[in-house]
């Protein structure tokens, strides 16, 4: 019997997520031997013409990683939904646009403007010069793809089959996904593969969680040094636990650092950042408006805070003003 | 596009939402009612027992579907039947304001309102003021903008669309069906 086909591909990723295929360390052996890898272009050498051979529908299952954010990763999304019976988004990125997504807040040209010609660190010899999106050359065209105005998550281009959240993905969290994969165990389409429950849950300082939390000032991981026992809420830290689902292993709160949001919401939250800024704004201690703003103060950066994962896939979107066109 | 041209939208009128706490501000909405007096109408209220238990995801939620912009009535400080939840929508209405800014959208567009069972007058000063603002304002358009964000994305669709159709006359093979018969609730269980 042939193996069943799977590919690894990303897109707008930072390759922390390719890196969590192979922090499955020697159960990577197990996954090598029970399946053919037909396209991992980080690891190994295929074109797209390739891909654009095999016919539809053989790839078993393509784990795509990244947010869409380019011509080129659209038409990979594409491709790759046209070529697997399952389309798996891979990491925070693919399911909700990750940090990338955060993008979403600035117009493509202001973008562009400052890390082609602004930025301090560019080194093209103090020229502006921007990529060209087409360039002939002894009569042969080339071309460049094109970045989007949006960021998008994975499912906003293609249909997707099932969610692996996090960033990365915990080790346990795609060994789950893979196990399910080839023992044909597979939950119904459209699953996170992940716990339905918040991180709390999971949390080893789950006891400490005071019943009425209370903020009288808000501090940023650098601004103390965190009790590595009590709950970061009882601490006066924005931690996204309450909002986040579970299945990481609580690794952040493990390493003394509150909880980012990555794995997402539970299947019963439609927008994260709304739904923690409600919970934690709602429980800060003052009653007057100025007081309540002095305190909100200390969360500089909300979107930043709330949306850091999930910007792309939030009800707005995006900021809604900005353009559409480039400019 | 409606949206594009903030100056003129002949014809248009604000669409607000508003969320009224069942034990002041809707009962003064009634009491308004009873009373005869008139507001303007481009409000549509929904009743929750508490401004508590506004959740920003339905002020979200009105934005993204079409609403110009929402409003929320709750007890005075101090009156909330359940003790503090007008004191929680305050506080979050702090923050959901600061958001709303950062991603463009102006903060006249959402307001909070203490408005007393007593207050019909009230209702229809504030809703009459809510529906002047936002008309100056102008037309939010968020679903329209949605449509126009993914613009960029149609003339791709529709070449993959006709790649896929060649490729089916092509090789002839139909999709087999997703193998789902054996559900599990989640892998990890």
């Amino acid at each position: 019997m042939p193996k069943p086909k799977v590919a690894f591909y990303w897109c707008a990723s930072c390759g922390g997520c390719e890196e969590t295929v192979v922090d499955l360390a020697e159960d990577i052996l197990g996954v090598v031997e029970a399946v053919d890898i037909v396209l991992w272009p980080v690891a190994m050498d295929f074109k797209y013409k390739d891909l654009e051979a095999m016919p539809d529908k053989s790839i078993t299952a393509t784990l795509l990683n990244g947010a869409i954010r380019s011509t080129e990763q659209e038409e990979m999304a594409h491709l790759l939904r046209r070529k697997s019976q399952f389309l798996i988004a891979y990491g925070s990125c693919a399911v909700s646009g990750g940090i990338p997504g955060l993008a979403n807040q600035f117009p493509r040209e202001q973008i562009l403007k400052y890390n082609y010609e602004d930025a301090p660190t560019l080194g093209n010899g103090g020229g502006k010069a921007r990529p060209q999106l087409k360039f002939t050359e002894n009569g042969r065209e080339v071309s460049l793809p094109q970045l989007h105005n949006v960021v998008r998550s994975l499912d906003q281009v293609v249909e997707v089959d099932y969610y692996v959240p996090g960033c990365p993905p915990t080790p346990n969290i795609t060994k789950a996904a893979i196990t399910a994969l080839l023992e044909g165990k597979l939950p119904p389409k459209g699953s996170v593969i992940a716990p339905d429950i918040a991180l709390c849950d999971e949390c080893p300082r789950k006891k400490t969680k005071p019943a009425n939390v209370s903020f009288t000032e808000f501090k940023r991981p650098h601004q103390l040094l965190a009790d590595p026992e009590l709950c970061f809420l009882a601490q006066g830290v924005v931690c996204m636990g309450p909002a986040t689902r579970s299945g990481c292993g609580s690794q952040c709160p493990g390493g003394n650092m509150p909880c980012t949001g990555c794995f997402g919401p539970t299947s019963r939250v439609r927008d994260q950042g709304l739904k923690i800024m409600s919970s934690i704004c709602a429980n800060v201690a003052p009653k007057e408006e100025e007081d309540i703003a002095k305190v909100l103060g200390g969360i500089p950066d909300p979107i930043g805070t709330f949306y850091r994962y999930g910007l792309a896939k939030s009800l707005l979107r995006r900021k809604v003003n900005l353009p559409s066109n480039g400019k | 596009m409606q949206a594009t041209s903030p100056p003129t939208h002949a014809g248009w009128q604000p669409r607000i939402v508003a969320f009224f706490c069942n034990w002041c501000t809707y009962t003064a909405a009634d009491l308004a009612g009873v009373s005869r007096l008139k507001y303007a109408a481009n409000i549509r209220v929904i009743r929750l027992m508490c401004s508590g238990r506004v959740d920003p995801q339905f002020i979200l939620d009105a934005l993204t579907r079409g609403a110009d912009g929402v409003l929320i009535g709750g007890c005075h400080p101090g009156d909330c039947h359940y003790v503090e939840g007008n004191y929680k929508m305050l506080r979050r209405f702090q923050m959901l304001k600061r958001m709303l800014k950062e991603m463009g959208i102006e903060d006249e567009r959402v307001r909070l309102e203490w408005i007393s069972a007593a207050e019909g007058e009230k209702v229809k000063r504030v809703v009459n003021e809510m529906v002047a603002q936002v008309q100056r304002l102008g037309p939010l358009g968020i679903p329209q903008k949605f449509d126009d964000w993914d613009k960029e994305m149609e003339h791709f669709a529709a070449h993959v669309a006709a790649q896929e159709a060649a490729g089916a006359c092509a090789c002839g093979t139909k999709a087999q069906p997703a193998a789902q018969s054996n559900k599990m609730e989640a892998a990890h269980a």
